[in-house]
Order: C-alpha cells, then structure tokens, then sequence
C-alpha cells in the first residue's frame, strides 16, 4: 500500500495508537493504555496535521533503487531479531527475571510502604522519582526547542478569529464536551492513587480540552481564555514545584527526593509529596502540551 | 518453530523493522518521523509485554489478589509515551524550519540544492 498522500498516513496513525492503547488494556497496562489513547490519538495527531498544514501534504514516489537496499537490511535485521527472541522468557511466565529484584517491593510492600493502591504511581512519584524528574525535563526542555524553533507567538498581537465556529454541530458538541474533558482530566490527576491515572495522563487530557476549544472557537479566543504568557510560567512552574518538593526533603534531613520526612508518618509524608509531585507533573505537561499547539497553530499566522 | 505463546515478540519485531523501513526507504522527513514514532512503540509493547504475568491483574492493590503486572515497564513506558510526542514535536518543528528554507521536506530536493550552491 502506497500513500501518496501523507495526510491518510498521518490518520491512519492516529487510529494504530488508539488499537496499542486497547492492545495495553488487554496486558494488564491499564496507566500505560490511559495515556497512548490520549497522547497517541489526541495530542500526536494533531501536531502531525499541523506539520503537514505548514508544509506540504504530497510526498515524491519511492524509487526501487531506494526501497530494495532498505527492504534487504530491514529483512536482515528482522532475521536477526527473530532469532534472538528464542532466549526471551515466555510470555506471561511468572519465574521471569522481570518478577525477581525490585518486583515483590513494589507489587507487595509498596500499598503499606506507601499507602497508595496504585503501585505505577508509587513507582513513578516515590520509588522512581529521580526518574521522573528526568522525564518531566525532557518534556519542559521540548517545550522551549519548539518555541525556540518556531516562536512562542506575540503576546500583544491579535489573530483573526478563523476557527469553526460557524459549523453547528461541531460548536454545539464542542460545549458540551469540554467540561466533561476538564473535569475528567481533574479526576484523573487527582485520583490517580486510587485508580489507573496521574499527572502525565491528566495533563495531556487537560491540554486536549484547550486545544479542542481553540480549534472551534479559534485561536483569538483561545489566546484570551490561555494566555501564552502564563501558559509559558506554569510550563516551568510545574517543574519548579517538583524541584521543591525534592529539596524540602533535604531541609527536613531526608534525601533529595525523600518524603517521609515531609509529615510525622512516613505513610503521611508520601501521601503529601505525592500529591505535590503529580500536580508539578501536571501543571508541567499540560502547559507544554497547549505551548506546542500554539507554536505549531500561529506559526503561519506570522509568516 | 513458531511458538504462538510469544507471538507478541514477533509482532514486535515486524512492527520494529516497519518503522525501521519506512525510516530507512522514505525521503520524506515527516514520513520518516511516523516512522521513527511506529519503531518507538514496537519498543512500548516490548516492555509493556514482559511485564505481563499469566493470571496476573493490573498493578492497583485490591483485597484477594495475588499476582499482579509488574508495575515498573509500565512506570518507564508511560513517562516515555508523553516524552516522545514531545520530542516528535521537536522534529516537526525542525521539518517545518527545512520546508520554510528548502520549500520541501523531501531529502533529495534538499541535497540537490545544495549540492547546486556549492
């Protein structure tokens, strides 16, 4: 199958992220599911059809000469992989190494350890959250490229309202939905101890409301409602606060990073600084996420 | 010997050298970014799978249950989903910044102009 244009390949992307998301519900991968089926299916597709908006939709034929020497080294490659899958565990096997070490802590010390049910966001937010101090990064470092890259947009200047406010059905769906996306976004960042969520899942889901409401009313209204000025602190604000959260275990006489010292009960202190560090997360993603929407959205707009 | 247990590696490894392909065979660079981000999730499932236990629930502590997932590919591939959108942003917008100077995004249209300014 050859897609000559890249706006179906670009769609039918969106939909094999939304099929890994179900294929992550069937592996017992329900935060992992949560978030493909936002990021994959929302946020992915919607950069990629900006980028196609801002350059071109066709893309030139394949000549063999190209596709024989990259088919014979995928092949080759491939060969070599099947191969090499003969000395992984079996699927689902319970004496895996991936269930020895650290695994029995997380899975069977970590709901009194930490008090949470939730052992991905114990993992993520306490166990591991150097990790994800890392991560959360890579993200806001992202954030600044692509504004680097293709502008933050001027803060003074106003854009011709062009969105789609005119369709009906699209304006009269887009107000119904929208507090149902926000409110959802809220439970999911804040019930993520308790059930399949978190700060990156709420973020993403937060950010995908903005960038709804901007693509129907347009990106004046948008501007009015998300101003990129405070969208560009709570970018860094988010991570700021995470950086604190760490610190203030030093002060307390703990390690970087250390909650039980944040409380009289270790149990209280994870709980607290849990709680902080998602909302960092989330505050940090979704404010990114609104940013490269509107990098990729006025980009045009002040060619 | 086909072992239909482990199919899911074998689907990780078709989707891995499709990605892989389409990296290598396109001149296109936004292809080659779906292609880079089809690769990236071949990995995903990868990691999501060998955390799967046989009889095993999702990671959130419930009263009568033994085996759980392992819960940390699912912290390390979750975190990894939202920093690759972020860093396909980055190479989108690089892409956006080549067809604003090159006015194309193919790779060979790009090499002959500037093999022609030598």
């Amino acid at each position: 199958m050859q897609l000559n244009k890249l706006f179906s390949a670009v769609m039918l992307f969106g939909m094999y992220s939304l099929l890994s998301a179900a294929l992550f519900v069937s592996l017992d991968a329900v935060d992992v599911a949560l978030t493909e089926a936002s990021v994959g299916a929302g946020i992915a597709t919607i950069l990629m059809l900006g980028a196609l908006s801002l350059t071109t939709n066709r893309q030139r034929q394949i000549s063999w000469k190209r596709r024989l020497p990259a088919a014979l080294v995928t092949v080759a490659i491939g060969v070599l992989l099947l191969y090499g899958l003969s000395d992984l565990p079996v699927f689902g096997d319970p004496a895996a190494p991936a269930f020895k070490h650290v695994y029995p802590r997380y899975a069977f010390e970590s709901p009194h350890e930490i008090g949470i049910p939730n052992m991905v966001t114990s993992v993520l937010a306490s166990y591991r959250g150097y990790d994800t101090l890392g991560e959360v990064t890579v993200i806001f470092t992202a954030a600044v490229a692509v504004a680097t890259l293709m502008g933050h947009g001027s803060d003074t200047r106003s854009f011709s309202g062009e969105g789609m406010e005119h369709h009906l059905i699209l304006r009269i769906n887009a107000k119904l939905l929208l507090p149902m996306i926000l409110l959802f976004a809220l439970y999911v960042q804040f019930h993520g101890d308790y059930g399949p969520g978190g700060g990156f899942q709420a973020g993403v889901i937060f950010a995908a409301g903005f960038i709804l409401y901007g693509l129907v009313f347009g990106m004046s209204t948008i501007r009015e409602v998300a101003p990129p000025k405070i969208i560009r602190i709570l970018c860094a604000a988010g991570l700021g606060l995470y950086l604190l959260v760490g610190l203030c275990g030093m002060l307390l006489g703990g390690n970087f990073l250390d909650y039980n010292v944040l409380a009289h009960h270790p149990v209280h202190g994870q709980h607290i600084g849990i709680m902080l560090i998602e909302l960092g997360v989330g505050t940090t993603v979704a404010a990114s996420m609104i940013g490269l929407f509107y990098a990729y959205a006025e980009h045009e707009h002040r060619q | 010997m086909i072992d239909f247990g482990n199919i899911i590696y074998w689907v990780v490894v078709f989707l891995m050298m499709t990605g892989l392909y389409l990296v290598l065979a396109s001149g296109n660079l936004i292809k080659k970014v779906v292609g880079l981000n089809i690769f990236q999730s071949s990995v995903f499932i990868l990691y999501i799978s060998l955390g799967k236990i046989a009889g095993g629930t999702a990671p959130i502590f419930a009263e009568g249950i033994e085996r759980y997932a392992n819960p940390l590919p699912h912290v390390l591939i979750l975190t990894a989903i939202v920093v690759g959108v972020a860093t396909t942003a980055v190479a989108l917008a690089l892409a956006v910044r080549i067809y604003a100077v090159y006015g194309s995004v193919e790779e060979a249209d790009i090499e002959k102009q500037e093999v022609d300014a030598d």
